[in-house]
């Protein structure tokens, strides 16, 4: 049995193709206007991957940001269980997730089975999502793939509020202004930004096994600090952006079972 | 009784001389890193407008986000107070202020005698307060006295619906990029604010007759985008944003 | 599954916590609340759960009274009549 997982996010898209539950082939494209194209180009890529064809795809999960106007997908799932099922099959023993994007940062908690159990997230306030080191990367005028590095030179943390994007902005500037080193400003923000990832983790409650996914999982500034927080060394995942799309290739297969299932014993 | 109020706030320190009823001068400088240098200078040239000396003034008392950093003022008060007196003094009919400052925004309701019943605040976050404004005029690079007007003339509201001045920002851009018509956005912005000063008033309650006070009372098209929100009118003082101080001023001539 | 829908800002936590693992789908909290926040609605997981509406998430402090002011003097809303202690607020 083959099935898709297809994760159309507000940046790019991706697509798992598995067969009993082994990933076949995978592939991750930018989101374009019409993000119906967008899921069909991540397809047709994954099945070129995979050497097989359309009509070989038994049943299609969608999820992400995009999930709605996917059109061959035979069902929706959010992205939060997609998430936490996703990296269920990567590190069985994870509890905890978070998932920084650009925009939006989610914690979510799971069980056993990747079944999502608590979850919260934050798409509303740019001061605990990756946006905020966008702000102050360019605040200080340092490449963003930088910040991370640059900030573990600091011997101290320079004071930046992590309550708003826009105030915090002004403080790095007077800092700056004042002749603060930029490692200890780095450093500063990427405590600020603990201080709220870490806020939102606590909602959820935090359990081991505990992995950062998403772009942020990058910066190991930021990695670094909430790993002092949390108390807790996280995992990384290597190709963090897929995550979701296995999650919903999972998804896929078991709703797949359950509708033939049903079938057979309608005919019986 | 000569008395001075003085309002630090973070972008602008505002002084009110008052006599008894009477305003004598009033004063607005840029607050500056040094809080306490700023107060003195705004002081002392709203002295030397009134003509009169530093040794005439009897009590002083200062409010806003420095209030507490003035060395030479005998007390200091709450803005919610100062902005609640200096409102009700203005406007005795009045039963809730809303100020909206650089960077912060309140709602207060007053009862009948001018006593604050009740008020709600944010000055943690810029949404909904005139550096979102400020941020927003930037990326649209149009000068923050103009925002007001030529937002009236907008044809279709544009929607902006990030309550974040960092995600706002990114919608205007992306607005601009798309040809939405300048005013459209200004508009749109507008709206937005009122959108957020509504949901505060939603815990507070909002109570006839509604006075708006801070720099943002200046902007005609904030006004307007409130009034249509809010279902009511707004009376806005001829200077909205020394009303803090005055308020100051009014506690300071009482409490001798 | 606990949710939590809503936000952090600068000036507090903002957010209704449903715990759906001990939702029944009644409805009854749908038909109790005077700012129309709550809909039923199929879940992952195929239960039939209450939740906070798409338009109301990024505005929950401002839209739900929380048992503030408004709601608290109503005779009902969502939490007096749920009898699974279902729904909670966090301010």
């Amino acid at each position: 049995m083959i099935v898709a997982g297809v994760d159309i996010g507000s940046l790019s898209g991706e697509t798992v193709l598995m067969r009993d539950g082994e990933i076949l082939s995978y592939s991750i494209v930018r989101t374009g206007a019409d993000s119906a194209k967008t899921a069909e180009k991540a397809t047709d890529e994954a099945l070129d991957n995979a050497s097989i064809s359309f009509g070989d795809i038994e049943y299609t999960v969608a999820t992400g940001y995009g999930r709605v106007i996917v059109p061959f997908a035979d069902k929706n799932i959010t992205e939060i269980s997609c998430h936490a099922r996703g990296a269920n099959y990567l590190f069985p023993t994870v509890r905890t997730i978070l998932d920084m994007g650009g925009q939006d940062c989610k914690a979510i908690k799971c069980n056993d089975v990747g079944k999502v159990t608590n979850f919260a997230m934050n798409d509303k306030c740019a001061a605990g999502t990756g946006r905020f080191c966008d702000v102050m990367a360019e605040v200080l005028d340092e490449p963003l793939e930088d910040i991370g590095r640059i900030s573990l030179e600091a011997e101290r943390d320079a004071m930046v509020s992590s309550a708003c994007a826009v105030f915090a902005k002004s403080e790095v500037v007077s800092l700056l202004r004042k002749g603060t080193p930029k490692s200890e400003i780095l450093s500063g923000v990427h405590e600020a930004i603990a201080t709220r990832v870490f806020a939102l983790l606590q909602r959820v409650g935090i359990e081991a096994d505990f992995v950062i996914t998403g772009g942020i999982a990058k910066n190991i500034g930021v990695v670094r600090k909430v790993a002092e927080k949390v108390g807790m060394n996280p995992l990384i995942s290597d190709e963090p952006q897929i995550v979701g799309a296995i999650g919903a290739a999972l998804f896929a297969e078991e709703l797949c079972k359950k509708a033939k299932h049903k079938d057979r014993s309608k005919s019986q | 009784m000569i008395v001075a109020g003085i309002d630090v706030g973070s972008l602008s320190t505002k002084v009110v001389l008052l006599e008894d009823d009477r305003i004598l001068a009033a004063n607005i400088l840029t607050t500056g890193e040094e809080g306490v240098v700023m107060a003195r200078k705004a002081t002392d040239e709203a002295l030397r407008k009134a003509n009169i000396s530093f040794d005439q003034l009897e009590y002083i008392v200062t409010t806003g986000y420095g209030r507490k950093s003035i060395s030479f003022a005998k007390e200091s008060k709450s803005e919610m107070m100062c902005h609640a007196k200096g409102a009700y003094w203005l406007f005795p009919s009045a039963r809730t202020v809303i100020d909206i400052g650089a960077e912060s925004s309140k709602i207060i309701r007053l009862n009948k005698n001018g006593v604050v019943e009740d008020f709600v605040g944010n000055d943690k976050c810029a949404a909904g307060t005139g550096i979102f404004l400020d941020t927003m005029a930037k990326a649209l690079e149009v000068s923050i006295e103009e925002v007001g007007e030529l937002s009236l003339k907008h044809k279709e509201k544009a929607m902006i619906s990030s309550m974040c001045a960092v995600f706002a920002e990114s919608e205007v851009v992306s607005h601009v990029h798309r040809g939405t018509p300048r005013n459209d956005i200004l508009a749109g912005i507008h709206d937005s604010i009122a959108e957020r000063i509504f949901g505060m008033s939603n815990r507070v309650g909002i109570m006839d007759d509604v006075v708006m006070t801070g720099g943002v009372a200046k902007n005609i098209g904030m006004i307007k985008a409130l009034e249509e929100k809010l279902g009511t009118i707004l009376h806005v003082p001829e200077h909205p944003r020394v009303v803090g101080a005055l308020g100051a001023a009014l506690v300071a001539r009482d409490s001798k | 599954m606990i949710v939590n829908y809503g936000y952090t800002d600068g000036s507090g936590d903002y957010y209704i916590v449903i715990d759906t693992d001990k939702c029944d789908g009644c409805g009854k909290c749908v038909d109790a609340c005077p700012q129309n926040v709550l809909e039923l609605a199929e879940d992952d997981y195929g239960d039939i759960v209450v939740r906070v509406r798409d338009e109301v998430k990024s505005k929950v402090g401002y839209v739900c009274l929380g048992f503030n002011p408004g709601c608290s003097k109503n005779e009902v809303n969502c939490r007096s009549v749920c009898e699974h202690d279902v729904i909670s607020h966090t301010w």
